[in-house]
């Protein structure tokens, strides 16, 4: 196999986040030589967090002006760390950082890069990479001839590696900050008690459109289905999905469901988020929905309709059933 | 008043989502099976960009709008009558593939070099939009090796939000992992980014819009450039499909109180 360089950007404090462990998984079973390259404000504490992973060498490139995820100096940064390290494959965690800095950085190194891998594997000396098409409607396997060839690696799809900690040497990669016109200025995250995307959740919670439609009394129910399911994902700490037909509803500002944004939608112009389990509840199931449950593993769906969507093999299970009364009872059980 | 923006929104078309897709092989790689008869849309993310670039031009009077589009020329025409009527842009045209399939690297420099030959371009008030991935190849690769191409450094992806401030910088919201935002602010153009959602809803057909694009969108097509790509170096060693269909338990008749108790113990199970 050949030399593989890992790239990982540290957190505030130097340390690396599971994203960066779990791309060192992905690379331990590729057994190539490896170099790991870090970027950020500091790095000896990342380099020590992962002393025992067997790298040939840890180059880094460190400084205030690599602090914060920008194009500009992540780009600067990685490509100073490819040039330092000439590994001819690079295989970094698909970030929100990375995915921005390093697509540009694979073309001026005259690479190419492959995004959302889900899978690597060896086939005669080389890596091959799995990715989906299409909106995960299919799935290919490809090789490159080209180098040097940046994998993104998709979180979720490798245990983390434990790495035994220790004493690591870094070897600095000496690299002026670049010019550049754009300052981060913050982070705009909801309140602790009002974030209800929550990656880590053992549970996908999926709203439909349904919860804002008329019901068997003939009027529509918007503040009890808020309580239900705001009630629901404070119990259950699952994380809350909706279907496009209803946060475009919330995006019109129409008085529905207040929390839901366009950041919760699931699907074909959605997310395509990775938890053990998912429920459904009054959502119907559509093709174009379902498409970001293809790493969703067990699910189950509350319908009055037992002939949506989900009936029809998207669904383990499918209770033909009014979700505002099971999802009072959900509640209780749960305590709340 | 703020200076004009000259917009490049780049975005191409893809199968209507609610088709049903099948890969297929041919001697230069994998494709979709009937792909040039399947129905075509604007790729959403591509579509969500156009229409906040036409959002940007209207607020920003003088504003240029141009979409930049590299897909079969027959299939553009399709998709451009619907797409003409809902906002006002001038369309500049390339004849290749706009599969899944075909590589980002080769897109990219089809398109710069179709930026490049804009006639009049203004590259010091240039923003660069697209969407941030596609709804077929999916990479979220692309926008940023145009970027490179033109030689611009100022990159954002997942744009959810672009505000021009007061002295003419841009405040930008890029989605980040957890539901968060980044926010930064770019003194200045040129720029890239790449959109998610966006904070409009899809424009209504206006067919006076409509007329006053085709006048235009019909010779541009007509103009198309063939724009080949050949995927050197690329190899597919298989395209499969996922196992469709799960053996769902139907469960009708069943007291909701009972329904529920059978959730918290799934819920439950490790
Ligand atoms: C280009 C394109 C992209 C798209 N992208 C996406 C995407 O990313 N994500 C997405 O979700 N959709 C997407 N769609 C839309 C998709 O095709 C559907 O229109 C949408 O998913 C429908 O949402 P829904 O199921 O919530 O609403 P509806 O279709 O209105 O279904 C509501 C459901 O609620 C049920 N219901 C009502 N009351 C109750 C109750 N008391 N108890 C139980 N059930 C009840 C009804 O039986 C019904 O099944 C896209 C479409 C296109 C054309």
């Amino acid at each position: 196999m050949e030399t593989i360089l890992l790239l990982a950007h540290t957190e505030p404090g130097g340390a690396l986040a599971k994203p960066a462990l779990e791309a060192l998984a992905a690379i331990r079973e590729l057994d190539g030589e490896l170099i790991v390259g870090l970027v950020g404000s500091e790095t000896q504490p990342a380099a020590n967090q992962i002393a025992g992973c067997g790298a040939a060498r840890i180059l880094a490139v460190t400084g205030e002006a690599f602090a914060q995820p920008r194009y500009a100096t992540d780009a600067a940064a990685a490509e100073a760390l490819c040039r330092a390290a000439g590994a001819p494959i690079v295989i970094a965690p698909s970030t929100s950082r990375w995915a921005r800095a390093l697509p540009g950085v694979a073309y001026r190194l005259g690479g190419r890069v492959d995004t959302h891998a889900t899978s690597l594997a060896a086939q005669n000396g080389a890596p091959a990479v799995t990715r989906w098409f299409y909106r995960q409607r299919m799935e290919a396997v490809l090789t490159r001839t080209q180098r040097p060839w940046f994998m993104l690696l998709d979180s979720g799809c490798f245990p983390a590696w434990n790495v035994p900690a220790g004493e690591a040497v870094v070897e600095a990669v000496a690299l002026e900050a670049p010019q550049t016109r754009t300052a981060v200025t913050g982070i705009q995250a909801p309140k602790a008690d009002e974030q209800t995307i929550r990656p880590d959740a053992k549970l996908l919670f999926v709203a439909g459109a349904g919860w804002t439609k008329k019901q068997a009394d003939g009027a529509p129910h918007p503040k009890e289905a808020e309580e239900l399911i705001l009630g629901f994902l404070r119990a259950s700490q699952s994380s809350l999905g909706g279907s496009k037909s209803l946060v475009d509803l919330s995006g019109e500002g129409e008085a529905v469901l207040g929390f839901m944004t366009h950041l919760n939608q699931i699907g074909q112009t959605g997310s395509t988020p990775r938890h053990p389990k998912g429920l459904s509840t009054c959502c119907h199931g559509e093709e174009p929905h379902v498409v970001g449950w293809r790493f969703v593993h067990q699910r189950r769906a509350v319908n009055l309709d037992p002939n949506c969507g989900w009936a029809r093999g998207k669904a383990d299970v499918l209770y033909v059933a009014d979700a505002f009364e099971v999802m009072r009872h959900v509640n209780r059980l749960l305590g709340t | 008043m703020s200076t004009p923006f000259e917009i490049v929104v780049c975005g191409s078309l893809v199968p209507d989502p609610l088709q049903t897709l099948e890969p297929a092989s041919g001697p230069s790689g994998p494709s979709l099976k009937n792909e040039m008869m399947l129905p075509a849309v604007l790729d959403p993310w591509a579509g969500h960009a156009l229409y906040e670039a036409a959002n940007l031009a209207l607020k920003t009077p003088g504003s240029k709008v141009r979409l930049v589009s590299l897909g079969p020329k027959a299939k553009l025409q399709q998709v451009m009558m619907t797409v003409a009527q809902k906002v006002p842009f001038e369309l500049v045209a390339l004849d290749g593939p706009a599969s899944g399939f075909a590589d980002s690297f080769e897109t990219a420099a089809a398109l710069a070099a179709a930026i490049e030959a804009l006639p009049g371009l203004n590259k010091a008030r240039l923003l660069v939009f697209g969407g941030w991935e596609s709804a077929s190849r999916g990479a979220g690769s692309t926008l940023q090796m145009i970027g490179e191409r033109l030689g611009i450094a100022e990159q954002f992806l997942g744009v959810d939000q672009l505000t021009v401030l007061q002295e003419g910088s841009m405040e930008i919201l890029e989605r980040i992992e957890g539901g968060r935002y980044q926010v930064s602010v770019c003194a200045a153009p040129p720029a890239v980014l790449g959109w998610a959602t966006g904070r409009l809803p899809e424009p209504r057909n206006n067919p006076q819009v409509g007329m006053a694009n085709m006048r235009l969108i019909m010779p541009a097509l007509q103009r198309a450039k063939a724009a080949p790509l050949a995927n050197a170096g690329l190899c597919y060693a298989s395209v499969s499909l996922p196992r469709q269909q799960r053996e769902t338990r139907v469960v009708k008749d069943m007291p909701a109180e009972e329904i529920a108790r059978e959730i918290v113990a799934w819920m439950r199970e490790d």
